[in-house]
């Protein structure tokens, strides 16, 4: 308990701190509330504005949410795909790496033009930007089986179907969520993303509303919100790992 | 150097006195091994041949780098002899898996499992139904002072307990024939003369044919019928003797003096090889 708590003040004190200048500044300088509000401005509107921005938080997390599952999913796919087949592997993971210097965001304008203003591009926005780090992750964890094993494994005269399941696939189970973490925060950033282009609701939405009504309080109140949906995904993802795993992960 | 072992057939310098007549469980004639890659080539295995009889412990000794574990990988069908062939009862077994029991260096038990599912895996993968295999595990378990530590993660365990998983995972495998690829060398001296002695027990009571790789002149002698001096590399079997000392063996003959003549003179013959290579 003790150490805990000795790891939890420094940041809180660092961020109370940071917060707490912040407040100042803006009353000392007195800067306009359009071009940076007090912090306590921002906690006020996230009071009073909350039951308008419900919705359009439920709209975000259900976007990402099926985002994120959908490119969770085609990245698993992918990776086992390449795994199985060695040919694909070193046909496609070049192409694979290659793809990633395509800037997401940039395709997003061409995805609304041909599949409109619906879920659908905003959907495969995410999943864009979902299966890389999952594909990537879980490929390396199943090329780093450990030799040992593997020789115990074929020795045993184990089929290749029992070494996948019973061996290569959890030995790569820490590196798969390694990367399914990094897409959980990715999902909410695509999310927001395809919602800034076109969209009638969401988080995304209300910001640009807000921010073309220079109403800058709103803009910090919607941050807020994505900050805290980003945690909530990776909260979701640890829970998920601790059930999955649950020998010693630093071995 | 010259060829002293007992060739596949019968005569040679040292027949297997009474079990000569039987075939044996593991036989390996005339294998050769070269690795080559672009630069260089390595010549590992010589014309190396031994035969294990059935309920016979085996034990290999030869100096490090004398392609003791590329011996298990052509025995275990991992790795293809350039010549040669590998005989299970008489049968010509070259390049197949999973006829072996096979213990590796490393524990290498599975982490995500726990001990009691690392011990019974062989039969799982066997398809031997749980529940069987569960009892079978925890028997053998309890025999082994496991007893206790069934649903504990092998990390949690001290290396001597690991080892002893790992040997009661290959001890578990429906295969006649264990190899043991240098299954205490992880280990400190102290814990190492316990599972010396321990495993001496419980081959005497299941009297499984083993092939044993060791550089541990001791305890080859102590646990062995029967032990193969193998070459600097390429390696090639120099000698092969067999172990007079009745069974069942107490540690007492570790100071018995024909014991320490015996030790004595395979570590000579050891140290000879391994200056004749160094000129």
């Amino acid at each position: 308990m003790r150490s805990w708590w000795s790891s939890v003040w420094p940041p809180v004190v660092a961020v109370l701190f940071f917060l707490l200048v912040w407040q100042a500044a803006v009353s000392i300088f007195d800067i306009e509330k359009f071009i940076l509000p007090a912090p306590t401005a921002i906690g006020s509107e996230a009071v009073t504005g909350a039951a308008g921005l419900f919705q359009h938080t439920l709209a975000t997390l259900q976007l990402t949410l099926i985002g994120f599952i959908i490119g969770t999913t085609i990245g698993l796919v992918i990776s086992l795909a390449l795994h199985m087949v060695p040919f694909l592997k070193t046909a496609l993971y070049p192409l694979l790496i290659l793809s990633q210097n395509v800037p997401t965001i940039a395709l997003a304008p061409l995805l609304m033009i041909w599949f409109g203003f619906g879920m659908l591009p905003k959907v495969i926005v995410i999943t864009l930007v979902c299966f890389f780090p999952v594909a990537i992750a879980a490929l390396d964890g199943l090329a780093r089986t450990d030799r040992t094993m593997m020789n115990y494994m074929q020795m045993a005269g184990a089929t290749s179907w029992q070494i996948f399941t019973k061996l290569e696939l959890p030995h790569a189970l820490p590196s798969i969520f390694s990367g399914i973490r990094i897409a959980a925060t990715y999902s909410v950033m695509g999310a927001v993303i395809g919602e800034w282009i076109g969209s009638d609701r969401g988080i995304g939405y209300y910001m640009m509303l807000q921010k073309s009504g220079y109403r800058t309080d709103r803009v910090f109140v919607a941050i807020l919100v994505i900050v805290l949906l980003s945690l909530l995904m990776v909260l979701l993802i640890t829970l998920l790992e601790k059930r999955l795993i649950r020998w010693n992960r630093k071995s | 150097m010259t060829q002293q072992v007992a060739p596949p057939v019968q005569g040679g310098l040292n027949p297997p006195s009474v079990e000569a007549s039987r075939t044996p469980a593991l036989e390996v004639r005339n294998l050769r091994k070269t690795f080559r890659d672009r630069r260089s080539e390595v010549h590992v295995l010589d014309d190396l041949a031994l035969q294990v009889q059935p309920g016979e412990f085996v034990s290999i000794i030869g100096p490090s780098g004398s392609g003791k574990s590329t011996l298990f990988h052509i025995i275990g069908g991992l790795t293809a002899p350039d010549s040669g062939s590998v005989f299970m009862d008489g049968r010509d077994v070259t390049g197949k898996k999973g006829l072996i029991a096979y213990m590796p260096q490393q524990p290498a038990l599975f982490p995500w499992r726990t001990v009691e599912d690392n011990v019974l895996l062989p039969e799982e993968l066997r398809g031997t139904q749980k529940a069987v295999a569960r009892a079978n595990a925890r028997r053998w378990m309890e025999r082994a002072g496991l007893a206790g530590f069934e649903k504990a993660y092998p990390h949690t365990l001290s290396g001597g307990m690991q080892q002893r998983a790992a040997f009661l995972r290959a001890l578990m495998s429906p295969q006649e024939v264990m190899c043991l690829d240098e299954p205490f060398s992880a280990l400190d001296a102290l814990t190492r003369s316990d599972m010396q002695r321990w495993l001496l027990d419980i081959w005497e009571e299941t009297r499984r044919s083993v092939l044993m790789i060791t550089h541990h002149i001791e305890e080859a002698l102590l646990l062995s019928d029967s032990i193969y001096i193998l070459s600097a590399r390429p390696g090639a079997i120099l000698k092969r003797i067999e172990v007079p000392f009745p069974r069942p063996r107490r540690e007492e003959i570790l100071l018995d003096p024909s014991f320490i003549t015996l030790k004595t003179e395979i570590s000579a013959m050891m140290r000879e090889e391994q200056q004749e290579r160094g000129q």
